[in-house]
């Protein structure tokens, strides 16, 4: 086996730009279903953002309104979603499936002029004297914001759920909505606002791969993405520390199978390697992980906010 | 329970649905600059004003019908089969080796062979995500769509490497034997001195499909087993309780769910291409999703749906040749749109019809 083709210390590198994508979709989808909300529409939140972002980053020249134009249009496509569950109490797995199909045609429609064109690229955050460190430099000091974003929102997400009085509440409409509309909080407009983020976070999440990591606007370039990222959040037992991981594993198996596919490697320990299944690999790991992992027995289940995928009205 | 009269809620409602979706998909035609009403009137004319017309609709109609019976039957048991795609194309794989197997004599002869073939395979990759959920729980959605993902590049890997024709660049099979050609709508039409289109693609599993939803209907409302798969849907706890077992029932009913969509190879794989090639499914497996909730889950509304979907589709061909600022996308959106509006919205359009027929009843009282 020659793996000396694959250098380890890019190989690092570029799973953290490949993982962002999906991390920043499954953070966004852990608030959600932290709130109690199934949304099975992330793939078309993201591919939504992915258009949005690039449309906004090729019109201005700037890709930071970009990010931000992503991620207002993930958020207004998740509010579709969350009205429609929220207050007309619709199937949320249906709802979110409609998304998806609905968010899929529409970036098709929305991005027909876009297909050919650059974007701007966007800077690598200057870190002076610590990106020269060896191996360390590179890994850790050589990528765009939106990768020390993603992280930072990781950070921030883990502490909100955990330290603060808001993260808490949202916790509790969660586990159990009736006792939390007892004690007087908002069911409703908690959710709306966890779904709106979730929709924000997905759009950044399409959007960097629209213009970081292709860069480039593809039709259904997302290409599963947004359901990688459900099934990390499933992966992660609702923890956030576990979506970092979750997906830093996913991105590290797609890199490791892009760079065999490149390496043209045609055996590993014998066994022979084709790059068909080397690009089923990730579709491939989710099922394995979500077999392992699943909701249903063991220690996950009892981390599944209580309440996920209940409607909640008032009355009842 | 039963305000309303039986045929709104059939068909009036998912009527209304319908023109929702139309008028919001037309606002979304008007925001890129182009009339909706010339849009409109191209789709329908290239839907039904010819025979070559009807040749395709009908042809995406017996696509659309297989994959809505399948998201049908398995929503029947409350599970989302949302791997049409993956069960249709593994379904194709094996209607293409039956047809290769065999210097086949007569179409007659393979259609069996094929329909086996195709349903066994198709069976067989809604099996693993069924076993799947049932046993561990991952759930189904997931685990459908990531086998989508599995079986597109399943095929890739099989017609590049195993299935392709000798001396070929492109990834496709040979030509299946002319003895597993099946007989056309031209042909058909001439067997009693019609007139047909000859380059339309409709073809005898039209004629499948509607049997299909026939045995449906009697599996679902009129066997033991129907009633089981039924009776779990509406509760599980309660199923359990009756001695029905969750795990057999899960499996059997995503398999027959799966056998349905495989059963679209007949159509795409030996009725049109005839060879099997990377893209047969393109994309009828999430139409099934909208064509079943359309229809309500019963065959009956499957049916109506599938040829509405067929019609929506082909117009779309032809609404894209001749205004290319609208794409095939459009039809994507009206489906996302559909779903919503059908599956989603129901209870939306249900509550202020239920109040006016009400209204309608006391006056008349």
């Amino acid at each position: 086996m020659d793996l000396s083709a694959i250098n380890p210390t890019i190989l690092i590198a570029s799973l953290m730009v490949a993982s962002t994508p999906i991390l920043l979709a499954a953070i966004g989808e852990l608030v959600v279903e932290k709130s109690g909300v199934l949304n099975l529409g992330v793939e078309g939140m993201m591919i939504t953002g992915a258009i949005c972002g690039f449309a906004v980053a090729v019109e201005t020249g700037s890709p930071t309104l970009g990010f931000i134009g992503a991620a207002v249009g993930g958020a207004v496509l998740s509010m579709l979603f969350g009205v429609l569950t929220q207050f007309l109490l619709s199937n949320q797995v249906a709802t979110g499936l409609a998304l998806t199909l609905f968010g899929l045609g529409l970036s098709a429609l929305l991005g027909q002029g876009y297909v050919g064109i650059t974007p701007p690229a966007t800077a690598e955050v200057n870190f002076g004297p610590l990106a020269d460190i060896p191996v360390l430099g590179r890994i850790l000091f050589q990528h765009d914001f939106m990768v020390y974003f993603s992280i930072a929102l990781v950070a921030a997400v883990w502490a909100f759920l955990k330290f603060n009085r808001a993260g808490l509440i949202l916790r509790a409409v969660g586990e159990s909505h009736d006792a939390a509309h007892a004690l007087g909080y908002k069911v409703v407009y908690v959710r709306l606002m966890a779904i709106g983020f979730g929709g924000a976070c997905a759009g950044l999440g399409g959007a960097y791969l629209s213009l970081i990591r292709v860069p480039q606007w593809t039709e259904g370039m997302t290409a599963g993405a947004g359901w990688i990222a459900l099934a990390i959040v499933v992966f992660a037992s609702w923890r956030p520390v576990g979506v970092l991981l979750g997906a830093y594993l996913f991105g590290g198996v797609t890199v490791l199978q892009l760079n065999l596919q490149a390496a043209g490697l045609d055996k590993i320990w014998g066994i022979p390697l084709k790059v068909e299944y080397l690009s089923m690999s990730p579709y491939l790991i989710t099922i394995l992980v979500l077999v392992i992992m699943s909701s249903g027995r063991g220690r996950a289940s009892l981390n599944a906010p209580a309440a996920l995928g209940k409607s909640f009205h008032a009355s009842s | 329970m039963n305000k309303l009269p039986k045929w709104v809620d059939i068909a009036l409602i998912p009527f209304i649905n319908l023109v929702l979706a139309l008028v919001v998909s037309g606002l979304v035609v008007l925001f890129i600059g182009e009339s909706p009403f010339e849009a409109l009137s191209i789709m329908v004319n290239g839907a039904v004003g010819s025979s070559y017309g009807w040749g395709y609709t009908l042809y995406y109609a017996t696509n659309f019908i297989f994959t809505g019976l399948a998201v049908s039957v398995a929503f029947q048991a409350r599970l989302f089969n949302i791997g049409g795609e993956g069960q249709a194309l593994i379904g194709g794989l094996g209607v293409a080796l039956t047809c290769l197997a065999v210097p086949w004599p007569h179409w007659s002869l393979a259609l069996p062979f094929a329909i086996l073939g195709g349903a066994a395979f198709g069976a067989a990759w809604a099996a693993i995500p069924a076993y799947l959920q049932a046993k561990r729980g991952s759930h189904i959605v997931i685990t459908t769509i990531m086998f989508n993902y599995i079986a597109a590049t399943l095929l890739v890997y099989l017609l590049v490497n195993v299935l392709k024709k000798k001396g070929s660049m492109a990834p496709e099979t040979a030509r299946f034997p002319e003895g597993a050609f099946l007989p056309s709508a031209y042909d058909m039409a001439g067997w009693i001195g019609l007139k047909f289109s000859k380059s339309a693609p409709l073809n005898i599993t039209f004629f499948i499909a509607l049997i299909c939803c026939v045995l449906v209907y009697l599996l679902i409302w009129r066997t033991r087993l129907g009633y089981q798969i039924r009776a779990f849907g509406h509760s599980e706890p309660a199923a359990r309780y009756a001695g029905i077992p969750p795990v057999r029932i899960t499996m059997i009913t995503m398999m027959i769910s799966g056998a349905l969509a495989g059963l679209m190879g007949i159509n795409a794989v030996m009725g049109e291409a005839e060879r099997l090639v990377i893209d047969s499914v393109q994309g009828a497996g999430f139409v099934g999703i909208a064509v079943a909730l359309m229809g309500r889950s019963h065959p009956a509304g499957v049916l109506v749906a599938g040829l509405l979907f067929g019609m929506l589709y082909q117009g779309g061909g032809e609404l894209e040749f001749e205004i290319p600022a609208v794409s095939r996308d459009m039809i994507l959106v009206i489906q996302g749109l559909v779903i919503l509006f059908t599956g989603a919205l129901d209870n939306m359009i249900r509550m202020p019809v239920e109040r006016l027929f009400l209204r309608l009843r006391k006056g008349a009282a």
